[in-house]
């Protein structure tokens, strides 16, 4: 193999083959037909990554940069066919690279045509593979570890762990237990507590155990605060507005940062209007656990288009899009209705993962049937099993939206109820390079957090595997 | 065909004074005394054509460390096709950038480096994103530069010190200017700050949403001297509202009012167009060129690729 080479070698798969100094590895892969290389969109096997042997500009940082070629990227709201390019686990700018700092890829990464999108972002979630977040255990926080690890093949890198209603000795074991952090190799990142009760409606509790609901009647936002103990590490609340001195309530959590979601509530549209002039941004599971719409009445569901939403303020819903809390007919009202605000939610409870059976949520059994989770010994649903992928991909095949606005309403629109869309859920540059892979049918192929591989499928081979054949 | 033959020889019929010189296949190249018209069917064509002979260029010039290909660039409208076809090459591993130093002609002064109709982000969404072609090596004039005629000077500097532009490609302008040479320009001069002609603008204002306010009024360019010291220089002219342009660079004498007109005096040159960019020119002119095609195609079939230097 000559070194006096002029050019660098450029086998039959082009950009692919191109190593400073080819190594006899490296040349034996090259000697394969560019077909061996190629995905076929369904996760089949494909190498991913190729470390490309060019030195790096240190004129700025000291940092590799990657770049992922041959993919499509979800910016501007479109999908559109461009290289995506990452440093020191932030996005970053090409054209500033190039021109500014004479700047290339130290690591190039191909991706056969994948589709990247903004990490998902789950803003209610309840446990899932055998953890229940709402039970008494010292252990929490390692049960939070293990479902934010398993969570990074659903695509998710970011989510809020949710607590149902639960006894006040629970909250005041477990909410200390969990902490707001950053995501990485170990798991998706923690952005805060969604507290999803007890201050909600007998009428509507769902599958929330009525003897631990709780209200507001006798020192308002103080029984919140005696309730939970702490509200350091919770990002989201849930409550129902028509229960007495909500409203001082809600305006107390909205200075303190905390986003206040209507649900499991009775209230009418105008008690509904009323808790959003206070300040509340969400409604918990559209649909569910809420009076139906009514003609003369709508109620929570009103909100999509109700005329009373402060100006310089966006109402979002949450949606479970299983298939089974909500027909599909229902959901394309709501998306039509106000397409920007639909924010997936998995709702998923610790069965998500599990086999067939009964288990245990919160204070209650649930049975597991097929992706249908009911209330042991009744028809009430207890929460979602499906992972945040298949609502993605249930959400684009029946809402009639386009695939844009489905990746969309599991990244953007989460970012932007949470009020971290400066960071999260964009590939803007600058933003947190937390990136979902996926193939032509929204499979998830790879999660990337801070720009760093943190899952693959395993259909996916690594260069190790293709370089051993 | 024996080296002589391949020498230019005036051509005895309309008396343009120019010939048809052409390279030995198989060979490297040769330096002949030529000026060349190839006439393509249609804006694709000319444009493959165009990138086929940049990648000739490159290829039998065996770029390497230390050897660098310098290549003078345009922007606009008419040279997009052939970057679309040189990127094309470069996916099929035909062809490498890293060895090779490009000039831009020119850049706006005092537009945002990054806005969007700026020539710096014309290069890196048209080309420099889609090859691979070192950051270093690509150079372009900087409009927002605190001392404008010092970058000028600079830029003249790094062509000079980079062993002179071995092919520079450029277009025309519909005033037949050439980069932003504009009527009036001197035939001698260097690169330096330039106020754009009336014409210019009004050309100009499409990528600026039609509005003239916004079209900026002085550019930095290099001078029809710089690009005449190129060792080859090859202009693209495509389009009916080109013709008159090409008329008056080919048909009619070196005159500065239509500065390509300069490169007549060039010792090779190649204009490659489209039938309609030839709708001004004498049916004689048109039809002795075509006649050459056979000829021209012999630069660009075959094509060559760097594949072949592998082993």
């Amino acid at each position: 193999m000559s070194r006096q080479r002029a050019f660098p070698d450029t086998g039959s798969a082009g950009i692919l083959q191109r190593l400073a100094r080819p190594s006899p590895k490296a040349r034996h892969v090259t000697q394969r037909s560019p077909d061996r290389w190629s995905c076929d969109g369904s996760g089949a096997a494909g190498n991913f990554l190729l470390p490309l042997k060019m030195p790096s500009n240190k004129s700025v940082s000291d940092a590799p940069i990657t770049q992922f070629l041959n993919c499509h990227i979800l910016k501007d709201h479109t999908l559109q066919r461009e290289d995506l390019w990452v440093r020191e686990g932030k996005i970053l700018n090409p054209e500033k690279l190039f021109f500014d700092e004479k700047g290339y890829a130290d690591v190039q990464i191909d991706c056969k045509g994948s589709i990247i999108a903004p990490g998902f972002i789950d803003a209610q979630i309840n446990g899932g593979y055998g953890i229940d977040f709402s039970s008494a255990t010292d252990d929490m926080k390692c049960g939070v570890s293990m479902v934010a690890r398993r969570l990074l093949s659903t695509g998710v890198t970011s989510f809020c762990p949710t607590l149902v209603t639960s006894p006040v000795s629970v909250y005041h074991q477990v909410i200390p237990q969990i902490e707001v952090q950053d995501g990485g190799p170990k798991g998706a990142g923690i952005l805060g507590l969604h507290l999803e009760g007890p201050f909600i409606s007998k009428e509507k509790k769902g599958a929330h155990p009525e003897q631990y609901l709780q209200t507001f009647e006798k020192h308002g936002f103080q029984d919140l605060l005696d309730t939970y103990g702490s509200l350091d590490n919770v990002r989201i609340v849930t409550l129902a507005p028509e229960l007495n001195r909500s409203e001082e309530v809600i305006r107390e959590l909205v200075r303190r940062g905390i986003c206040v979601s209507l649900g499991h509530s009775v209230s009418n549209l105008a008690q509904a209007e009323a808790a959003v002039k206070q300040g509340a941004t969400f409604i918990t599971h559209l649909f569910n656990a809420m009076l139906p719409f009514h003609h003369r009445d709508p109620g929570i569901v009103g909100l999509l288009t109700s005329n009373e939403i402060p100006a310089g303020q966006s109402i979002f819903y949450g949606m479970i899009a299983d298939g089974i809390h909500t027909n599909p007919a229902a959901l394309r009202i709501a998306y039509r209705a106000h397409p920007t605000g639909l924010v997936l939610v998995t709702d998923a409870i610790m069965a998500m993962g599990l086999p067939a059976g009964r288990h245990t949520l919160g204070q209650q059994v649930i049975e597991i049937d097929g992706l249908h989770a009911y209330v042991a010994g009744t028809k009430t649903l207890s929460g979602s099993i499906a992972t945040m992928d298949m609502c993605v991909r249930h959400l684009w095949q029946v809402a009639g939206c386009s695939m844009e606005h489905a990746l969309e309403a599991a990244s953007l629109h989460p970012a932007e109820l949470l009020g971290i869309s400066q960071t999260k859920g964009t590939l803007e540059y600058g933003t947190d390079a937390d990136l979902v892979l996926m193939d032509k049918e929204l499979n998830v192929k790879a999660t990337y957090i801070a720009g760093e591989w943190v899952w693959k499928h395993c259909k996916v081979a690594n260069e190790l595997e293709m370089g051993s054949e | 065909m024996s080296r002589e033959s391949a020498r230019a020889r005036p051509c005895g019929g309309c008396g343009c004074g120019v010939g048809g010189g052409a390279r030995i296949p198989g060979e490297s190249k040769t330096f002949t005394i030529a000026m060349r018209l190839v006439i393509l069917e249609d804006y694709d064509k000319a444009s493959e054509w165009a990138a086929k002979y940049i990648c000739n260029s490159i290829v039998q010039f065996k770029p390497g460390p230390g050897r660098y290909f310098t290549l003078g660039l345009p922007t606009g409208s008419t040279p997009a096709g052939c970057y679309k076809k040189l990127i094309e090459y470069y996916k099929n591993g035909d062809l490498s950038f890293k060895y090779v130093k490009t000039f831009n002609m020119d850049e706006y002064v005092a537009l945002p480096r990054d806005h969007p109709e700026s020539y710096h982000s014309y290069m890196w969404n048209t080309f420099f994103k889609h090859i691979d072609i070192d950051p270093k090596n690509a150079h372009i004039l900087d409009g927002n530069a605190p001392d404008l005629q010092a970058e000028c000077d600079a830029f003249e500097r790094k062509i000079a010190e980079a062993g002179g532009i071995e092919l520079f490609v450029g277009g025309i302008g519909p005033d037949g200017h050439i980069a932003f040479n504009e009527p009036g320009s001197s035939l001698v001069s260097r690169t330096r700050v330039k106020t754009l002609a009336k014409e210019t603008i009004l050309a100009n204002a499409r990528f600026f949403d039609g509005d003239l306010s916004k079209v900026p009024t002085m550019a930095l360019t290099v001078g029809v001297g710089t690009v005449m010291d190129a060792k080859e220089v090859m202009i693209l002219i495509t389009g009916a509202h080109k013709a008159f342009a090409l008329y008056k660079a080919i048909e009619e004498g070196v005159n500065h009012m239509w500065t390509v007109s300069a490169f007549q005096q060039h010792p090779h040159t190649t204009f490659v167009c489209d039938d309609d960019a030839t709708l001004e020119l004498k049916v004689k002119t048109v039809k002795y060129f075509q006649g050459l095609m056979h000829v021209h195609n012999q630069l660009v079939e075959p094509l060559h690729s760097m594949k072949s230097y592998n082993d």
